[in-house]
């Protein structure tokens, strides 16, 4: 959906800003809540100039405190405001968990439609940018894994700005992942004004016959880069960036499968009960008969996420890519 | 500390009113209908046991002393306030208008009881402890913005306080003054565990402070206290002075809730000397007969318009259609993701469309 005139050439955090720049504007109840967004305008700048243009009344900076903040946020969208709230970094999420577990994703359940909670939570995630510890955390499966919140990820200035836009009018919750690494990493055209991407669609950035390579967030341009060398050497891939972690795009998923009959899921997360492993259900239920080899996984370890002098060993590599594109080949 | 917050009270265990400059307010009207709501309160729980024990509802969690403080505060909030309870806190919401018939329904397993009547701003009941107070200061916090002179309460026990989210409540609320009343009752005990093993402080109230906010400790059984403390912070936070922690001293006679037995980790007998000294019904019984309007038969009356009120509900509540499973999956999001609705689908045709 677009209504947007002219463009800019932007980054993925600038294209942040000028989302929530363009829903500030164009809805009171639009708030943004966190810790340094105001006068510093976030610690990646996200929220740079919103302050000074919309007052400390609707750019607020909170106290210390994931919990606290998160817990309010869950009151004032109850209470007729729509919060987007910016957790510095998903690896402090966790004091929050609970408010999240317990009761943003749950209030519409519990009372059936009486009370809902249309929050977005905005969270930085993932290794290689040189971030100390516990700042590159990428958990995004313990959020797709609870019922009632869905699970954004863009990797692309366009897709963040029009995704961002989609989560803040959508009725329910919604985090939002940031990847660092992709902040300012890549610019490219992001029309002015308002418009939106749809949650739950995945996009296609090469067409292939030969193997599906599904990824998301900060992956997307290893993947890219793998799918690349792989085409030199004449095996074509079908590269989707998932952009919605929950709900997943099953349809392209299976269309893409279907059509290649070998996959390789990238992610940096573990391994174990990653999102990967829920597209690899997809492919069971939707294609099985159509495989014709099994699906391989290029993930982070099943490690914790190890301080910045070992990210580069930990993250998957288009290296580490093309062995298992390679692998699914041969089978 | 406790001498910097003495329990105040208003009227003593003999029904006599203490603190001469709320004389005048306590009228005659007034303490009929707190006395009626109390009444009618403790019907509900005392029948809400019963229904228990003969399997017609499911574990349930007890208040039965804790009615002063119950009711008082529900009494002094405004129709467009908003509450926030606990699971022990179903006497403040009835009181405040919640349906009785839908309060039933929760304890039987019913999402439908969560749901309260319209314009009726009542949250569902606080499972996890302490949560439900930063929810308290973001709405609250949400009137302000608004500009209304609206507030909001949130109840909790005495172990909440040991949570981070009570600090993170109050401390978000005493930041941008959020009108909001962060009401404890204090009855001693988290489950099994006694307040001296729950915190080093003696008092509850003076956690105030570090937030620099009012806190004042009070007998959460003398429901003048209780009903003109609550009244009082709520102005203040109308007024846009922010929040106020009250610490309502109080004791639950029974079970936390119906799934233990209190005489494991205490001497039940602190509970039956308590009913005979200190319980909030009897002293507001024994005020009105210090004042000469005590009447026998109407008090009976209250007693039985009382159960046939909770009869009617509880009939009602058993004559509600049997649980629909299409509500497990229409309420999760908006608009349903293609995994609830395949899930639905799939579920209702092997059960044959329906129930």
């Amino acid at each position: 959906m677009k209504t947007a005139v002219g463009a800019k050439t932007m980054t993925l955090v600038q294209a942040i800003t000028d989302a929530l720049d363009t829903m500030l504007n164009e809805k009171e109840e639009v708030l943004l809540l966190g810790e340094d967004i105001g006068r510093n305008g976030g610690v990646f700048r996200a929220t740079d100039g919103l302050q000074a243009k919309y007052g400390d009344g609707r750019v607020i900076d909170t106290p210390l405190s994931e919990a606290g903040f998160v817990g309010a946020g869950i009151g004032m969208a109850v209470n007729g405001f729509l919060p987007v709230i910016e957790i510095q970094f998903l690896g402090f999420i966790y004091p929050a968990y609970e408010q999240i577990m317990t009761h943003a994703s749950r209030l519409r359940m519990r009372t059936m439609g009486h009370f809902t909670v249309p929050m977005v939570i905005r969270a930085p995630y993932g290794a290689g940018v040189r971030a100390p510890e516990i700042h590159c955390d990428s958990t995004e499966a313990i959020f797709t894994h609870m019922p009632g919140i869905k699970v954004v990820c863009p990797s692309t200035p366009y897709d963040a700005k029009g995704l961002l836009i989609a989560s803040i009018e959508d009725p329910d919750p919604v985090l939002f992942l940031e990847p660092m690494r992709c902040y300012r990493s890549a610019r490219e055209e992001v029309p002015e004004g308002k418009y939106t991407v749809e949650i739950g669609k995945g996009k296609k950035l090469m067409d292939g016959d030969d193997v599906t390579v599904i990824t998301w967030g900060a992956m997307v341009p290893e993947a890219m880069k793998a799918a690349k060398q792989m085409k030199e050497n004449n095996v074509h891939c079908d590269v989707i960036d998932l952009r919605t972690l929950f709900p997943l795009d099953k349809d392209m998923i299976a269309e893409s499968v279907q059509k290649t009959g070998r996959t390789v899921i990238v992610h940096e997360a573990h391994a174990t009960g990653g999102v990967g492993n829920d597209v690899l259900a997809i492919i069971n239920d939707t294609s099985f008969l159509y495989q014709k080899a099994p699906v391989e996984r290029v993930t982070g370890f099943d490690a914790p996420v190890p301080y910045f002098g070992f990210e580069d060993h930990y993250l998957p590599t288009p290296a580490r890519i093309k062995q298992a594109i390679e692998k699914v080949m041969k089978f | 500390m406790e001498n910097h917050f003495p329990i105040r009270r208003i009227m003593d265990e003999n029904g006599t009113i203490i603190n001469s400059e709320y004389k005048e307010k306590v009228t005659e009207k007034l303490v009929k209908e707190l006395y009626r709501h109390m009444v009618r309160i403790r019907t509900f729980d005392r029948k809400a046991i019963s229904l228990q024990r003969q399997g017609r509802i499911g574990t349930y969690a007890p208040y039965e002393g804790q009615e002063a403080s119950q009711v008082g505060t529900a009494a002094a909030l405004g129709e467009n306030d908003w509450m926030f309870p606990t699971y022990r806190d179903h006497g403040a919401a009835m009181t405040f208008g919640h349906s009785l018939r839908n309060i039933l329904l929760f304890w039987n397993g019913r999402n439908e009881g969560c749901v309260p009547p319209d314009g009726k701003k009542i949250f569902p009941p606080g499972i996890p402890i302490a949560t439900q107070i930063p929810h308290a200061a973001g709405a609250a916090f949400a009137e302000r913005k608004k500009g209304t002179a609206n507030a909001a309460i949130a109840y909790f026990g005495d172990g909440a306080t040991s949570e981070g989210d009570f600090h993170e409540g109050l401390n978000f609320a005493s930041v941008f003054k959020a009108p909001v009343v962060f009401f404890n009752q204090n009855n001693q005990y988290a489950i099994s565990v006694p307040i001296e093993k729950q915190m080093n402080t003696k008092t509850i109230a003076q956690k105030a402070l570090a937030y620099d906010i009012p806190g004042v400790r009070i007998d959460g059984n003398d429901i003048f206290m209780v009903y003109f403390e609550t009244l009082k912070a709520l102005e203040r936070a109308r007024k846009g002075e922010g929040p106020t922690l009250i610490e309502a001293v109080t004791w639950r006679y029974g079970a936390h809730t119906t799934a233990d037995d209190p005489s494991k980790y205490r001497d039940q007998s602190e509970s039956n000397s308590r009913r005979q000294e200190t319980d909030p019904v009897l002293r507001l019984e024994r005020w009105m007969k210090n004042e000469g309007i005590f009447d026998e038969k109407w008090q009976q009356a209250a007693e039985e318009e009382a159960a046939a009120e909770i009869d009617k509900a509880v009939a009602e509540m058993e004559d509600f259609p049997p649980a629909d499973p299409a509500v497990i999956f229409d309420h999760v999001f908006a608009e349903p993701t293609w995994q609830i609705k395949q899930q639905k689908e799939e579920y209702l045709k092997l059960i044959g469309g329906g129930r």
